[in-house]
């Protein structure tokens, strides 16, 4: 009698605990959050809401890698100043400190309608808001001839990881007084200042190693991010290496030749001995896959909280959004996660949303302690998000003034770094 | 006499440098004034220089005679002082823990702290970048040494208080907002984009745990162009009065 007399007291106790879980504890009645894409843009918006949410929302981060190589400071990797390991991340804090479910696979379609997620190993994910975050995709043979496995001779380096790497042992194993071509990119691309920022480093590892290499840099605009700031920088660090041509004058890439390492212009064929081809990009094609993007190839968005104009219950971030004046940059996805990582959580747990606010700084390194830096302030007008103020740096900036920018922006990397995959 | 006239200049600036409040003993000035005269020329400069390379101290610090904590502990008798020993005042785990280990603040290990925070002691909360120049290393620790008891041949200076706080621009209707920590949670996200959230610095200053005046002041001062970080003048312009209270009152209390 005494045994199962204390069975039954387990058993009560059992069901009466139970039954005590609030309601909205019970991980089957959580809402549920999915964020496609580990970077800058779904990994803060991942971290947000399941931080801020305190266990009430159910978050699934989906990112095919282990570990996620920022863009942003690789080049400063290919300059020599930074490690590999510096720029890369695991997501053991997403999930041990935060709860995250983080699955480690491909997402090969959305059902909107059925609100699920389809991986690569052919299960589905279900979600109550999904989060679209995938970054770039590459427009192969926006220069002809330039191929995915063209790729794997010459790098393009936009996706940052193997390619980064790639791209460094091209510029360290170059040849003598060879001679470096960049194609950049042409418009919009990820990272405004970022063709010219990896000029820079790799300029200022030839001026190191092979002081007589030269670096043409074929560009199919006419105009760049902080141009003035470049080119001052060059001809101060690098006087005579770095030629830049824009299209007016070499009239358009016609082809590139891997195997000969031909770059053909209208005006000329130039002999590359180590390139970087940066090619066209448009939105993750997940984002294409899932409907959520328009003609130019990018997601249009509705400004206030980075919702998809295609879909209520879908939201896109960084790179792959029509963003209004702010740039495709790291900086800017963290900032737009933030804002939709509010907006999602008012949704979904009644918390208050708070006005959106936006903000961008691009921060570049010319040159040993030479830094410089562009950034504005956004808000969310009907239409856009529009730029409400700005500022960039001088040219003739005293010499300690570039140190702290360059050391401001060693401090902003290990901020963001720490605000999207966790302290 | 003009002897004694220059010494009272050089103190007159001093005061003007640190903006002390107009009711300010002038007993207290004489009194430095004639002690002052016992220093030789060379310290009197070095004490001088030593007043400027502490304005880069006093956001945090305070040192003088009414000298409390506030986002640092306060200077006054720092020299001998075990490190992270004043009661009351937040430290680091890193800078308690070196107290711990025997570290006294003299000027050798105070050079060596100054010249490289982090390099010293890593995970060290002070938010500054470090002196870089040795001279001024020696300054500032001749001017920190000015506040002990123990030395005799140098006169007790004048508080140097207030600094960032004595912008008279700001009116007092607006440091009596009180913040709504809640929504200075959200907009902190913003801040939390380069400033660590653990209050560390590393390259960007620590912002947790600022008493909400000094952080309502400083932010103004971006805010009015007074200071000249342009990212930090792109983010308080950005800010209205209740938004800067908010994230004053969320970031004093993320400190507590």
């Amino acid at each position: 009698m005494s045994i199962s007399r204390r069975h039954f007291m387990v058993g009560t106790a059992l069901t009466t605990s139970a039954l005590a879980i609030p309601t909205f504890l019970r991980a089957a009645d959580k809402p549920k959050v999915v964020v496609i894409g580990g970077g800058a843009g779904g990994a803060t918006a991942a971290r947000y809401i399941a931080k801020d949410s305190k266990g009430a929302i159910d978050v699934t981060l989906i990112e095919p890698q282990q570990a996620f190589t920022t863009c942003f400071f690789s080049n400063l990797y290919i300059g020599g100043f930074r490690t590999f390991e510096s720029i890369t991340h695991d997501y053991r804090t997403l999930e041990g400190t935060h709860g995250i479910k983080v699955v480690h696979q491909m997402a090969t379609g959305v059902d909107k309608a059925a609100k699920t997620v389809t991986l690569a190993d052919g299960s589905s994910v279900p979600y109550d808001k999904l989060i679209v975050s995938p970054g770039i995709s590459l427009k192969w043979d926006s220069f002809p001839g330039y191929t995915k496995d063209a790729s794997e001779v010459m790098p393009h380096a936009w996706q940052a990881g193997p390619q980064t790497q790639l791209l460094k042992s091209k510029v360290d194993g170059m040849k003598e007084g060879g001679t470096f071509v960049m194609v950049a990119p042409p418009n919009p691309y990820r990272c405004p200042p970022g063709p010219y920022e990896r000029v820079s480093m790799i300029a200022h590892v030839f001026k190191q190693k092979n002081p007589k290499a030269k670096i043409i840099v074929l560009d199919p605009k006419e105009k760049f991010s902080k141009q003035g700031l470049f080119q001052a920088g060059w001809e101060q660090h690098y006087p005579g290496m770095v030629e830049w041509i824009p299209a007016s004058i070499h009239g358009g890439i016609k082809s590139v030749d891997v195997a000969t390492g031909e770059i053909k212009t209208d005006l000329d064929t130039f002999k590359s001995d180590a390139a970087n081809i940066i090619p066209a990009q448009a939105a993750g094609e997940i984002a294409a896959t899932a409907g959520l993007t328009n003609d130019t190839g990018f997601c249009p968005i509705v400004p206030g909280s980075m919702q998809s104009q295609a879909d209520p219950n879908v939201y896109v971030l960084g790179d792959s959004t029509i963003a209004g004046d702010m740039p495709k940059s790291g900086y800017s996805a963290n900032s737009q996660a933030k804002v939709c990582a509010n907006a999602v959580r008012g949704e979904l747990t009644g918390s208050k949303v708070f006005p959106a606010k936006f903000s961008n700084t691009c921060w570049s390194l010319i040159a040993t302690n030479d830094g410089v830096k562009v950034g504005a302030s956004y808000e969310a007008k009907p239409d856009k998000i529009t730029s409400t103020g700005g500022f960039v740096s001088k040219t003739g900036e005293d010499a300690a003034l570039r140190k702290a920018t360059f050391e401001e922006s060693v401090g902003w990397y290990a901020g963001i770094a720490n605000d999207i995959f966790g302290a | 006499m003009i002897c004694s006239r220059r010494n009272a200049l050089i103190f007159s600036c001093v005061l003007i440098a640190f903006g002390l409040p107009a009711g300010f003993s002038t007993d207290a000035h004489s009194q430095t004034t004639q002690a002052s005269e016992a220093l030789s020329e060379q310290h009197k400069l070095l004490v001088t220089r030593g007043t400027e390379v502490f304005q880069r101290c006093t956001a945090c610090h305070r040192i003088g005679p009414d000298a409390e904590n506030r986002i640092g502990p306060h200077l006054n008798n720092l020299i001998g002082r075990t490190a992270g020993s004043i009661a009351g005042a937040r430290y680091s785990d890193a800078m308690k823990k070196a107290g711990q280990d025997g570290l006294k603040w003299d000027a050798n290990t105070l050079d060596a702290f100054v010249a490289d925070p982090t390099s010293f002691i890593e995970d060290t909360t002070m938010g500054l970048d470090g002196v870089e120049d040795a001279e001024d290393r020696k300054a500032l620790i001749a001017y920190l040494s000015a506040f002990a008891t123990g030395s005799s041949n140098i006169p007790e200076t004048p508080a140097a208080r207030g600094l960032p706080s004595a912008d008279p621009g700001i009116p007092a209707e607006i440091l009596a907002i009180k913040g709504d920590p809640e929504y200075g949670e959200y907009l902190s996200s913003e801040c939390l984009t380069c400033h660590q959230s653990s209050g560390s610095n590393r390259g960007i200053p620590g912002i947790v745990g600022w008493p909400v005046e000094d952080f309502v002041v400083v932010m103004h001062a971006y805010k009015s162009r007074k200071r000249d970080n342009p990212v930090m003048q792109m983010m308080a312009s950005q800010l209205g009065n209740d938004e800067i209270a908010a994230l004053a009152a969320y970031f004093q209390q993320k400190g507590q």
